[in-house]
């Protein structure tokens, strides 16, 4: 008998829950079902997207099959079709962007949580974000018509005759700096992911407790010591991402990149002063103007081909989190 | 959840989906009718050339022709477009709505017949026929613009000279600088500029960049070889910047840039535009003139469905690169009101709105041309009869 009273149920989950029968159908269950209707209509939104995209793609990936991927050649007039030139190009800029928006987004939000006046904090905070709320093709406009130019005629410049005489680094200024290339492309979309890291940054070291910085400083530490080894230990985590996120705003992001890259996809290049294209921005020059059925079909590919570099990049920094979580918990055991 | 209740949420699903995926499979381009007649037959000539008169024969509304109309198209004449659909509508009342998409758009929209006219810069080509769904499509010639070469060279005293050569060889690549000695043979101006050439052309798809390929198409055997003509193309080398304000604001903003745009919009942004080469080996200034000579001096040749390209057309004053934009619609109209709204547009476009042409930088087509386009106004028909009205 003390056999069979042994063991009671170990969790109750909704599937072991206790069933009220006879009661008909309660409010809670309308609810429980209309939530999750919600939640699937999300997934077939996206299901949908996907299969739709794969439909009209149909034919060009039935031409190309995987040389679309490696083939760098995009000619609409021989039909010969082919998107490496585009990746590199959207890869590129993004990283680009994510490596220089991280660390001023990081550094400005350990400014705006622990060194900060109390009357300073929040209109820095503000002006900051108030990036975010540009519109990108205004970002576009200023680039092309100040930005452009401004890194043309200096900064480029400057970078070309600090960087020529170095043999491995001279990779990357080859060319006539025209002030419409990768470089300038990854440097705009830096400034405009740069508030959203920065945002969801400051609030995850805002998250932080305070004890663990009392904690910390009681010890001995001095500030920077302090925020190295309490704060950023515990954000890691949140920071990364928020870097993810600002990477996902890069990819995506086409009007403000299209009219200052250089729209050219004749070559990939190690080069930062190389006209390049971004995936985004082909398809929003060409899909009004492609008048053939395989030209069209190519150009949906490329949405699905953005569409998985998105994903590869996303599952990346998801592992990416994964193992610094692992390591910050392994350090703390 | 219960297993029961998964099954149901996913049969659900996959209900919904298949609903919705159902009847989206696009038909590819299957045409129901193979239309037998090509475009290129000769037109029914319903009366004679010259019985029903020109300018000022339409000159309000008619009874039962359709109040609105819905076209769709080419980017290079919406500015002319806007104007005249505008004046239209204080003529005779009928509401005229044009979306600028691009002339693939526009081809696409008439072979789909989701409008009433389509616009295009590029002639449809045969297999593009072959899909419209409701049968022969005709090109009406509209108007006439031309592609000037516009560039940034400070040393430029007077307006540089480009020939074919030249300009094919800087799209090409291979002329990589101002002092090449082929520009020089033509500008003495330009030996002292050692300078690299910005190559600058459009990077969305567009009708202008169809007459500029065009034209290098024609006179370069390498051109056709290595790149083609076509709406976008697999530039060798170059920036690209979009829309004709791009290109022109790549070559204001980067010194020794080259690119090419519409006449109007060289002219309004202060850019040195270039003489070009023509046929007859004269250097031809591009303005109205010199573009309507090219149509004049081609429209006997002109094949009987009017798809023609003028570029490198023979003649002392004709300007090379120019082109046609036409209007795109169905030779049997299937909507009474729409047939006769349609025809009379086509009409009093033809002959009343040339005169705004000039004004917006286009160029008025020559007289040969309307009369040849008026047979293909006539040939429109509507349940077995002339769609056009005669008034």
């Amino acid at each position: 008998m003390s056999q069979a009273q042994a063991a009671p149920p170990a969790t109750v989950s909704a599937t072991t829950a206790p069933r009220f029968r006879g009661r008909g159908i309660t409010g809670d269950t309308i609810f429980e079902n209309g939530v999750l209707l919600l939640a699937l209509v999300a997934v077939l939104l996206i299901v949908g997207i996907v299969g739709l995209l794969f439909t009209d793609a149909r034919a060009a990936i039935g031409r190309y099959g995987f040389a679309f991927l490696s083939d760098s050649v995009w000619d609409p007039v021989f039909e010969k079709f082919g998107a490496a030139a585009f990746i590199f190009g959207t890869v590129v800029t993004s990283l680009i962007a994510l490596l220089i928006a991280t660390p001023i987004a990081l550094g400005a939000s350990i400014y705006l949580s622990d060194y900060a006046p109390d009357w300073l904090r929040e209109p820095l905070a503000f002006l900051i974000e108030l990036l975010a709320a540009i519109p990108s093709i205004i970002y576009g406009l200023w680039g092309f018509f100040v930005f452009a130019p401004f890194m043309r005629t200096s900064v480029e410049r400057f970078l070309k005759d600090l960087l020529t005489p170095i043999p491995g680094l001279n990779a990357f200024v080859e060319g006539p700096p025209i002030g419409k290339d990768i470089l300038v492309a990854g440097l705009i979309l830096a400034i405009m992911i740069l508030p959203t890291i920065l945002s969801i940054a400051r609030q995850v070291l805002r998250a932080v407790p305070q004890a663990q910085r009392e904690g910390m400083l009681a010890l001995g530490a001095t500030k920077w010591e302090m925020i190295q080894k309490a704060v950023l230990p515990s954000a890691r985590a949140g920071v990364l991402a928020a870097a993810l996120l600002g990477l996902a705003r890069a990819l995506g992001e086409t009007m403000a990149v299209t009219l200052v890259i250089g729209n050219s996809s004749t070559k990939i290049s190690a080069s930062l002063f190389t006209p390049g294209y971004t995936i985004a921005s082909v398809i929003a020059n060409q899909f009004t103007e492609a008048d053939k059925e395989i030209y069209f079909s190519a150009i949906v590919e490329l949405a699905l081909v953005l569409m998985l570099v998105a994903i590869v990049m996303n599952v990346l920094a998801r592992a990416l989190i994964g193992r610094v979580n692992r390591g910050a918990k392994g350090a703390r055991a | 959840m219960s297993t029961k209740r998964w099954w149901i949420m996913v049969t659900l699903g996959l209900l919904l989906m298949a609903a919705a995926c159902g009847p989206a499979a696009t038909p590819t381009a299957a045409p129901t009718s193979a239309p037998a007649a090509q475009a290129t037959k000769a037109p029914v000539a319903t009366t004679a050339p010259g019985a029903v008169q020109g300018v000022g024969l339409i000159k309000g509304p008619f009874e039962g022709e359709a109040k609105t109309l819905n076209g769709a198209g080419a980017t290079f004449p919406a500015a002319l477009y806007s104007k005249w659909f505008n004046e239209y509508e204080k003529v005779t009342g009928v509401k005229v709505n044009y979306q600028s998409i691009g002339s693939g758009g526009g081809i696409k929209s008439i072979q789909d017949a989701t409008v009433d006219f389509g616009a295009t810069d590029g002639a449809m080509s045969d297999e593009q026929l072959k899909a419209a769904k409701n049968g022969d499509v005709l090109h009406i010639p509209m108007a006439l613009g031309a592609v000037v070469p516009t560039y940034n060279v400070p040393e430029a005293k007077s307006s540089l000279k480009f020939t074919s050569d030249t300009l094919a060889g800087i799209f090409l690549g291979t002329i990589t600088k101002w002092n090449d000695a082929k520009l020089v043979a033509d500008n003495p101006d330009l030996k002292a500029v050692d300078k690299d050439i910005v190559v600058v052309h459009r990077s969305d798809g567009s009708g202008t960049s169809y007459i500029w390929t065009d034209y290098l198409t024609t006179v370069s055997a390498d051109w056709k070889s290595k790149v083609g003509r076509g709406t976008s193309v697999n530039w060798p080398v170059g920036l690209g910047g979009k829309g004709n304000e791009g290109v022109a604001g790549e070559v204001k903003q980067n010194p020794y840039a080259i690119g090419y745009v519409e006449l109007i919009y060289a002219l309004q942004n202060k850019l040195g535009v270039g003489d070009v080469k023509n046929k007859s080996g004269k250097f031809v200034t591009p303005n109205l003139d010199s573009v309507s000579a090219a149509a004049a001096s081609l429209s006997d040749s002109m094949p009987a469905d009017l798809r023609a390209s003028i570029v490198d057309a023979p003649g002392d004053k004709v300007y090379p690169v120019s082109g046609f934009t036409w209007l795109l619609v169905y030779q049997k109209q299937t909507d009474k009101a729409k047939a006769i709204a349609l025809t009379r547009l086509m009409w009093w476009a033809m002959h009343d709105a040339q005169k705004f042409n000039t004004d917006l930088g286009y160029a008025p087509l020559p007289d040969t041309l309307v009369k040849k386009a008026e047979l293909k106004i006539l040939s429109i028909t509507v349940d077995n009869a002339p769609a056009f009205p005669g008034k």
